[in-house]
């Protein structure tokens, strides 16, 4: 479904992904994983359009998404939770979430998709009158989910979502992953919390410094010995 | 120019000699007008890019040069005060003026965009003065220094002959430009060149932030005003659209960014081409030239900013030097 | 002493019918600036051009003013759009301080052009609307007209930002750039949309200020340092401070009239402007620096 078959990208001032291949297939869960300033956030971008890729090609459902317009992208079924939520944070959490339906796709479903959302996460109805940026970071999390889940998305691209969280909180994040999987979305998730992120997804990645060194299931991976000595501190 | 630094001495050495005895030579007096005219608003648009050029971008120094005429022709027709005097006081009340805008702006960190919107409003506001205290100053109708008889005087600063005027505005333009070598070497110039850069930075190794940018703003406010004294010395009559308000700031600011903001002779360059251009629309269209000088300034301006930033002559230097030819998205002089 | 005080609640109310059109004038440039983070140092002459619109539809082309006025707000939204393309978009990476002489630059060019058109004479509208009188409170009926007007264009562009797509859509960009195309916003779609509504504004504030005032050329320069310095203290970018502000500086104004010259007025407005940001430097209620 999603296949990044050689991807280089980067910045103006230096090249982040080297040759990167993935693939997603249909329904699965995908964790790609590695520590500070491997990619990973590149590779989120690249895909979504954020960045556009400078090598390589990034297949989704057989377009390449290096020719479709950043802003037409959601378009494909792509949702993208970026790093660190990005809330809009003087907009009310209902606010949000209407942004997340913007695209004229989407707009007509906005009712449907709200009560989806709000039932998924109840705090958010609660909160819905909010302005978004007196949230908690875990409550923030999930708005963010959320508004990527306006859209109906076929995938959802999650960027280290655990980031900045109380271990508390990771924990609430990721057995919500489980239960928007098991609604039948497609998830790419990138995430420096290896134990957290391997429970949840069928397969993962390892990325170190731009290029893909190990893949496997959740299980091999963990069971790894390169995992464990360097990435749960066995 | 990697040349012989001799050889380049000698070259300015000869184009100085040669600016001072070219009125001998050349006597006519309409050419001479001009030469005046132009020297004495390069002597402006250099005073302004004392602060454009770190970044200060203000778009209100038309009231400083307001500040300077109408307070060396008021002191002299209402206090009897020499020129001599008046002209200095004349920069006092421009510095004071400079200070009391300035310093709650650097203070207060007031940079960018709100700090051109208030040197904006400031311009506009001398004019509103100048127009509200119409009795005293002749509001939009303009004001003349009263003439002395026979028409010429160094005490109260009023000479008929054009030969004069032509030495006087030389000799102010040449200290232009020396003041802007001399700041060019100076401490001050490093100070606000890691100011623009940088303000934290540069605070935090040490430098007074606000007080250096007063200093430029100080001195820039200065320059101007002596600039605006003169003009209304030379051409004894001031009113408040050809000295203040928005349209001789902005002037300033075009012939500033199409001569070339960041070398000394840029605003010199400026000034010889909107005047130049000035006179032919002038001769060519008389009357009806009216409003067509400003408007190929405003189109040239945008135009310029789109795809020549760096203004004539900076970009022919650039070019000399062999550097890159910037585009509008180099230099970004953060302010 | 109950004359001195009929004047001076006239005056008050003067000043709260010019804070209207001061305000939409606020608005429109900040909506301008929070959105595309550039300051259409031009505005003023944008409604300078909508004045004349007016005018030559009005009273030269003799044609109804129930057109004439959307013909002219109208006109304006496509010189706002024409602005950005032409001038702005180009400059929309480069520095700020290019961007801020671009528009300078097109100050002047249409101070000139204006010139070139119209000449420097004062052109008026020519409608006399009626003086009021509300319990010895002599009330013209233009500034009230004005005010209304002002207020309703307010109210819409309130609906408008809070119940549409693009709308919020515009308020999000203010608040994260970079992140819109993910929600499949195209920013520069956006950044179109928001000038011709930035224009439509000065349209409009044009056709309320062409009923009280004469229209020349640098008529501009009557309210546009005004308007800055209300921004500037309300805080760039910030709707609801400008609008505050707005009424605040047309109060100094207005009293300022009252006692003294009209540009006296002008005068303490600035004074007053220098003298918070003595006390207060971010602006009113400003959140941006």
């Amino acid at each position: 479904m999603l296949e990044l078959k050689s991807v280089d990208a980067g910045y103006a001032t230096f090249q982040a992904l080297f040759g990167a291949s993935l693939e997603v297939r249909l329904g699965e869960a995908v964790g790609v994983i590695g520590p500070n300033g491997a990619g990973k956030t590149t590779l989120m971008r690249v895909i979504s359009g954020l960045i556009r890729p400078r090598g390589g090609q990034i297949l989704w459902e057989g377009t390449d998404l290096a020719t479709v317009p950043a802003h037409r992208i959601v378009e494909l079924g792509v949702a993208h939770v970026p790093e660190n939520r990005r809330l809009f944070p003087r907009m009310t959490v209902e606010d949000n979430l209407r942004m997340g339906a913007f695209m004229p796709a989407a707009r007509p479903k906005f009712a449907e998709r709200l009560a989806f959302v709000y039932d998924l996460f109840p705090r958010m109805k609660e909160r819905r009158n909010q302005y978004a940026g007196t949230m908690s970071g875990g409550e923030q999390q999930m708005c963010a989910i959320g508004r990527a889940l306006m859209s109906d998305p076929k995938i959802l691209l999650m960027d280290e979502p655990s980031a900045g969280l109380a271990p508390v909180i990771v924990q609430q994040v990721f057995d919500l992953v489980k239960r928007i999987r098991a609604s039948g979305l497609t998830v790419l998730i990138v995430e420096q919390n290896v134990q957290q992120v391997l429970r949840v997804v069928d397969r993962a990645y390892l990325l170190e410094a731009g290029t893909i060194r190990m893949s496997g299931t959740a299980e091999e991976m963990a069971a790894s010995d390169i995992i464990r000595e360097a990435y749960l501190g066995v | 120019m990697r040349r012989n630094p001799g050889r380049r001495n000698l070259m300015w050495l000869a184009a100085g000699v040669g600016l001072v005895v070219l009125p001998f030579v050349y006597t006519s007096p309409y050419p001479l007008h001009i030469m005046i005219t132009i020297l004495i608003w390069s002597f402006a648009y250099t005073s302004w890019s004392m602060m454009g050029r770190f970044g200060l971008v203000s778009l209100g120094h038309g009231g400083f040069m307001g500040v300077g005429a109408y307070v060396t022709a008021l002191a002299w027709n209402n206090l009897g005060l020499s020129p001599w005097l008046g002209i200095p006081l004349g920069l006092l009340c421009a510095a004071a003026l400079a200070l009391v805008v300035a310093w709650p702006c650097f203070r207060f960190r007031i940079t960018g965009h709100y700090f051109a919107l208030v040197t904006l409003a400031l311009s506009g506001i001398v004019l509103q003065v100048i127009t509200a205290t119409r009795d005293v100053t002749g509001g939009s109708l303009g004001y003349t220094p009263n003439r002395v008889p026979g028409g010429s005087s160094i005490v109260a600063f009023q000479f008929t002959d054009k030969l004069t005027w032509y030495l006087i505005a030389l000799t102010v333009w040449a200290s232009g430009l020396v003041i802007w070598y001399y700041v060019q070497r100076s401490m001050l110039r490093y100070a606000l060149e890691a100011i623009s850069e940088d303000e934290d930075a540069a605070a935090a190794a040490g430098v007074n932030v606000t007080v250096e940018k007063l200093k430029i703003t100080v001195l820039s406010a200065m320059m101007t005003a002596m600039a605006g004294a003169l003009y209304c010395q030379y051409q004894m009559f001031v009113s408040p659209d050809t000295v203040s308000g928005i349209a001789v700031s902005l002037q300033m600011v075009f012939a500033v960014v199409v001569g070339g903001l960041y070398v000394a002779m840029g605003p010199t360059v400026g000034a010889v081409i909107t005047i130049l251009l000035a006179e032919t629309l002038r001769i060519s269209f008389g009357p009806a030239a009216v409003g067509w000088d400003n408007l190929i300034y405003g189109l040239l301006l945008v135009v310029f900013i789109i795809f020549l930033p760096q203004g004539i002559l900076g970009s022919v230097m650039g070019a000399l030097r062999r550097e890159p030819v910037a585009k509008a998205t180099a230099r970004p002089v953060s302010i | 002493m109950a004359f001195f005080d009929i004047f001076l609640v006239e005056a008050l109310i003067n000043g709260l019918l010019l804070g209207g059109v001061l305000a939409l004038l606020a608005l429109g440039l900040n909506l301008i600036f929070g959105v595309i983070d550039v300051v259409w140092i031009c505005y003023a002459e944008l409604v300078m051009f909508g004045m004349y619109a007016m005018y030559y539809y009005a009273n030269v082309y003799g044609i109804s003013l129930w057109l004439a006025v959307p013909m002219a707000i109208a006109s304006i939204g496509v010189m706002g759009v024409l602005l950005h393309v032409l001038v702005i978009s180009p400059l929309l990476g480069s520095a700020p301080i290019n961007q801020l002489l671009a528009t300078g630059g097109v100050l002047f060019f249409l101070q000139s052009l204006a010139t070139v058109m119209f000449g420097i004479e004062f052109r008026n509208l020519g409608i006399r609307l009626p003086t009021i009188e509300v319990a010895e409170v002599f009330i013209s009926y233009a500034r009230l007209l004005a005010f209304g007007a002002a207020l309703a264009g307010m109210v819409a562009l309130y609906l408008f930002l809070t119940r549409t797509y693009v709308g919020t859509a515009i308020r999000a960009i203010s608040q994260d750039r970079q992140i819109m195309a993910l929600m499949g916003v195209d920013t520069r779609r956006v950044y179109l949309i928001t000038s011709a509504v930035g224009g439509s504004l000065a349209g409009l504030a044009a056709c309320l200020l062409v009923l009280q005032y004469d229209v020349h050329p640098y008529v501009g320069l009557s309210f546009g340092p005004i308007t800055f310095m209300i921004c500037v203290m309300g805080g760039l970018g910030n709707m609801i401070g400008g609008f505050i502000a707005a009424f605040i500086f047309a109060e100094i104004i207005s009293l300022g009239g009252l006692y003294l010259d009209l540009e006296w007025g002008y005068v303490f407005a600035f004074v007053f402007f220098i003298g918070m940001m003595f006390i207060r430097p971010e602006g009113l209620l400003a959140r941006r620096s």
